[in-house]
């Protein structure tokens, strides 16, 4: 292996060039009392096929969805990724470019990432798209944020309902922002909206999620109305795999969508890199934090894309910006872009359709009890009437993951159990799953 | 765009910006330099006729692609008037800076401050120091 | 989409999706010559020479992506029992011991998902070990060449931000920083080198004025490139470390991101880090999430795994020769600075360390020829510009960062390039005012784009394509 092509006589000639006798006198202005003064202490080099071998090894002690009939989800899902997606990883120039700073030398990744912008603002009903956050949890702080900005309020409402993780990153941030957050209760798997109502006097915003953690199709429309009643921007956190068949949370009067792209054209990879993407109303546009893209043309009329709006940006406005944030996932946006065009509108239907019809029959197959009487979409709760734990230890054993045990977040939960069935599992794997959480 | 000129009849602000007194009233504006340095404005968000406006003391940002630029009150003041034309016309102020341009109209709170200005002189002095 | 042999399903009339979302409906051939068109019209590493200064555009291993689509790694769901999971962790467990082995410091967290969030994660480290020990401490010190992103990180971690100059030499000016640190003060944020590529001459100076004011050092790991294996930051002073995987350790950028922005720690600021901690025990490797002083968490799950293990692939093909990339990408630059240095105006002349900045202020003054106008045209030469316009400190700035995997014909190329450039300056302007000429399109209206702000596809514009 080696990634550099400098030779003796090159370094040499090099060093002549720059006028010092050594490596050694490079570094001269680094004072003696912080080098190093020894070689690092990490293992030995390797060669390639000694890292792939390796790796290898290291991969082969975990049990993948290939090794595994995975029912796990909880904010994570196990759809078919198609070979398209990879396609656009497998693309060098996509692949190892840096942000588009230049756009003459970036019109493909800025045309792509309008793309990818449109195709947001199409599935959740909004009308801008910055280029992509980091996941789903990061783009719930960054909305918070933004609705601080819009209201200049400085409460935070957020369903207990939405996903734990979601929920923890937000209260992480939410005190430098100067933010207090408040949870709603749920009220027998889903959220009422006159919790939410009460709750949301003098919030800035209320987060909640569709389908929510529980699988459970939350009220959407009336949340986003009691939200708005209150003056607090409704924020839907949605899954895009999901709006083939749901509502568009822009069209039940939602400011902002935001989510977890994962589950459009993303791998598992065991939490990531995936993309978070935010959506919001056109009067939103200058406080939304990251890149957004822009259409305009070159000094002969030619139409381009640019990145616009860098005046919110932190590389121009510094401590005032609108979000720190710089690097965000595009690569892993324009996976999800390829996805969806892929599927275009009656696949992405259709695989919404499939889920739900799965589930509905995971539902009708298995012998345990809901959780909660609601409708859901992809993910459900089981009532196991024991410690859900020890039910996931067994299940594995038996080469089955049947799901999320929710006492993890929920201490009240012991014995639910989160099941997600995506399109990729069939009766007969459906037939397993009954048969392992059989007492 | 325009080109260079400092009118006479103007005080100067050494944060570029310009002032023209008719009076107990103070037009605001920027001059000729700040915008060419500024770049094309492409943005400006105005404050509202009653605030008050602080000497030295940024009252209103303006951004051009590359950059963000907030503008600074060369006097104190009641704002009595803003220029609403400047609204998807932002480019005024890059073409016309002493003139349509212009950005707030003040009922000046102290006009002694206006003696702390720059006259043209002055200022294309600074100007071309820079 | 197969048949899936089930009764279909419907979600409640009030919740369901009254009109498709208008997406494109193609077939995948079209799709395929698509995404390979827009390709063609994008710049990569892979393309050609990338100098962008801060950026650290390096050769991306292609075993990275092979290692990293090893089904175990990609196919593995995050939420899968630490005992169905112990290869991931132990490559994780690897990894944050590298780390901090590179930085001499105690403790890693992985999870931050790129560098400004791993700034804010250092950021809000300091505050929580700060309101522990009951000090009310609010200001952190930046300097005026910082990356915008710390001012950014700063105030959403909401601190007051305390600005500081820099002294002829490059180096923070210490006289001003001096009267700038006291009780109220957190930290400073500091990268070294140093935005203009120069190694803090004063650093341990300067560590011990913020110790002794009870303050905290913090590292912003974006020019790590420079110091692997050379110098530490922990061993300069700093307290806490961001690193970016996607610079010094070759995750791809992939046109933006992702990225991954581990963070390092000093042992008294271990208790704050972020949940799930790795740690192993008798039975292998685990998540500990029960740890009562953290912040919480600053991204799902453990982190970007993917970026680890293309990280760790880099790593472990390096060892302990990661010396020997610092130093070729210190020489490298050096080697372009040496060449460029009568053509360009230079800010402070000093051998650089993995980048340099220099001025086309002469340029300007002479030919009316910017900065801007030199990157286009070094297009035209088949590069990629640098880094322009920044740090804010100097003007008509160019920073430049070849990093060690370039070859010196390459290098050669490039300087022959902006040498040229400097000669078409005095020789033919309007060549440089009007570059690019070769690219797929021309200069861009950038303003126009801000005004009109179309920012997705207007169906409504477009009637017929609806």
């Amino acid at each position: 292996m080696t990634f550099t092509a400098l030779t003796d006589a090159d370094r040499d000639a090099m060093l002549a060039a720059v006028g010092v006798g050594s490596m050694e006198e490079l570094f001269r202005d680094i004072p003696d009392a912080v080098r190093l003064g020894r070689e690092l202490d990490v293992e030995p080099a390797l060669t390639e096929a000694e890292l792939m071998a390796h790796l290898s090894q290291l991969a082969g002690q975990n049990a993948d969805a290939g090794s595994e009939l995975l029912f796990l989800g909880a904010g994570i899902y196990d759809h078919y990724v198609p070979a398209i997606c990879d396609a656009v990883m497998a693309r060098g120039e996509l692949l190892t470019a840096y942000t588009p700073y230049q756009p003459e030398m970036s019109q493909g990744t800025l045309q792509a990432i309008f793309e990818y912008q449109t195709a947001i603002c199409e599935l959740t009903g909004m009308d801008v798209s910055n280029a992509s956050g980091y996941d789903g949890t990061t783009v719930a702080a960054d909305a918070c944020f933004v609705a601080r900005a819009a209201t200049r309020r400085t409460k935070v409402v957020v369903a207990q309902a939405l996903n734990p993780q979601v929920r923890r990153v937000v209260r992480t941030f939410a005190p430098g922002f100067g933010l207090e957050v408040v949870e709603v209760p749920h009220s027998g798997g889903t959220t009422d909206p006159d919790a939410v109502r009460a709750a949301a006097e003098d919030a800035a915003c209320v987060i909640f999620q569709q389908p929510n953690f529980f699988g459970c199709l939350e009220p959407a429309p009336d949340l986003a109305a009691a939200a708005t009643a209150a003056g607090a921007l409704p924020i839907a956190h949605v899954d895009l795999l999901s709006l083939g068949v749901l509502e568009a949370p822009g069209n039940y009067g939602c400011a902002l969508a935001i989510g977890e792209g994962q589950s459009a054209g993303n791998h598992m990879s065991y939490g990531g890199p995936h993309y978070g993407f935010m959506a919001a109303k056109g009067e939103h546009i200058r406080r939304l934090p990251g890149r957004i893209v822009g259409e305009t043309h070159d000094l002969e009329g030619k139409r381009g894309y640019v990145l616009t709006l860098q005046t919110r940006e932190q590389h121009i406005r510094r401590e005032k910006a609108t979000s720190n944030i710089t690097t965000n996932q595009t690569l892993l946006a324009l996976a999800g872009l390829a996805y969806l065009c892929w599927l275009g509108p009656r696949g992405l239907e259709e695989v919404g359709r499939a889920c739900l019809s799965l589930a509905e029959e995971a539902k009708r197959r298995v012998g345990a009890p809901l959780a909660f009487d609601r409708p859901t979409f992809k993910e459900f709760a089981l009532d196991l009437g024991r410690p859900a734990e020890d039910v996931v230890r067994a299940a594995r054993a038996r080469g089955v993951h049947p799901g999320y045990p929710l006492g993890r977040d929920y201490p009240d939960m012991q014995n639910l159990l989160l099941v997600a069935v995506t399109e990729k599992r069939t009766t007969a794997d459906i037939a397993r799953l009954a048969e392992v959480l059989e007492p | 765009m325009s080109d260079e000129s400092y009118p006479d009849e103007l005080h100067y602000h050494e944060a570029h910006d310009w002032v023209r007194v008719d009076g107990d009233t103070a037009t605001f504006g920027i001059t000729w330099y700040a915008q060419d340095t500024l770049g094309e404005v492409v943005f400006y968000s105005p404050p509202e006729v009653g605030d008050s406006v602080t000497k030295d003391a940024d009252y209103g940002e303006l951004e051009s692609t590359k950059a963000v630029s907030g503008v600074v009150a060369p006097l104190s003041g009641e704002i009595v008037e803003v220029n609403e034309s400047l609204d998807g016309n932002e480019s005024a102020i890059n073409d016309d800076p002493y003139g349509e341009g212009w950005l707030i109209k003040v009922r000046m709170s102290d006009p002694s401050e206006v003696d702390s200005l720059m006259d043209a002189a002055a200022y294309r002095e600074l100007v071309e120091s820079l | 989409m197969p048949e899936t042999g089930v009764e279909p399903a419907e979600v409640p009339a009030g919740l369901r999706r009254a009109a498709p979302p208008r997406l494109p409906e193609i077939a995948e051939p079209d799709l395929v010559r698509h995404i390979t068109e827009l390709s063609t019209r994008t710049f990569g590493i892979d393309t050609g020479f990338y100098p962008l200064g801060s950026c650290t555009m390096k050769y991306n291993p292609r075993v990275n992506e092979r290692a990293a689509a090893l089904a175990g790694f990609r196919d593995l769901h995050p939420h899968q029992d630490p005992e169905g999971a112990q290869g991931a962790l132990e490559l994780m467990w690897r990894l944050e011991r590298m780390l901090a082995e590179v930085v001499g410091l105690d403790a890693v967290t992985l999870q931050p998902a790129a560098g400004s969030q791993g700034e804010l994660t250092g950021l809000t480290l300091m505050r929580a070990y700060f309101d522990d020990r009951g000090e009310d401490r609010t200001e952190i010190v930046v300097p005026d060449t910082a990356h915008g992103t710390n001012p950014a990180s700063v105030a959403m971690a909401g601190y007051a931000l305390v600005g500081v100059k820099t002294d002829p030499r490059g180096n923070i000016d210490v006289d001003d920083l001096r009267g700038k640190v006291g009780p109220q003060t957190a930290g400073l944020m500091l990268t070294n080198p140093s935005t203009l590529g120069l190694f803090e001459e004063r650093i341990t100076e300067i560590a011990d004025i913020f110790h002794g004011a009870g303050a905290l050092l913090y590292y912003d790991g974006a020019n790590l490139n420079a110091v692997c294996g050379i110098s530490r930051p922990g061993d300069m002073g700093f307290d806490v470390v961001h690193f970016n995987l996607h610079k010094t350790f070759s995750q791809p950028h992939g046109g933006g991101g992702p990225g991954g922005g581990p963070v390092a720690v000093r042992g008294m600021l271990e208790p704050f880090l972020p949940v799930p901690r790795i740690v192993r025990g008798d039975d292998g490797l685990s998540y500990d999430w029960d740890e009562p002083k953290t912040i919480g968490k600053v991204r799902g799950f453990a982190g970007p795994f993917g970026v680890f293990v293309r990280s760790y692939a880099f790593m472990r093909m390096w060892g302990p020769a990661l010396r020997h990339m610092s130093e070729v990408a210190v020489l490298n630059a050096n080697y372009v600075l040496a060449r460029l240095k009568d053509a360009y105006d230079l800010p402070v002349d000093r051998l650089c360390m993995h980048e340099f900045v220099v001025s086309a202020r002469t340029l300007r003054r002479e030919h009316g020829v910017t900065a801007l106008d030199v990157a286009k045209r070094l297009m035209d030469y088949g590069f990629h510009p640098p880094t322009i316009y920044f740090p804010l400190i100097v003007s008509e700035a160019l920073m430049i960062e070849p990093t060690e995997t370039e070859a010196l014909e390459t290098l050669d190329a490039f300087c022959d390039a902006m040498l040229a450039i400097a000669h078409e300056a005095a020789e033919d302007p309007q060549q440089l005012k009007d570059a690019p000429h070769t690219r797929p399109v021309r200069r861009l209206d950038e303003a126009e784009a801000a005004k009109r702000l179309t920012v997705r596809y207007l169906f409504e514009d477009h009637p017929t394509s609806e």
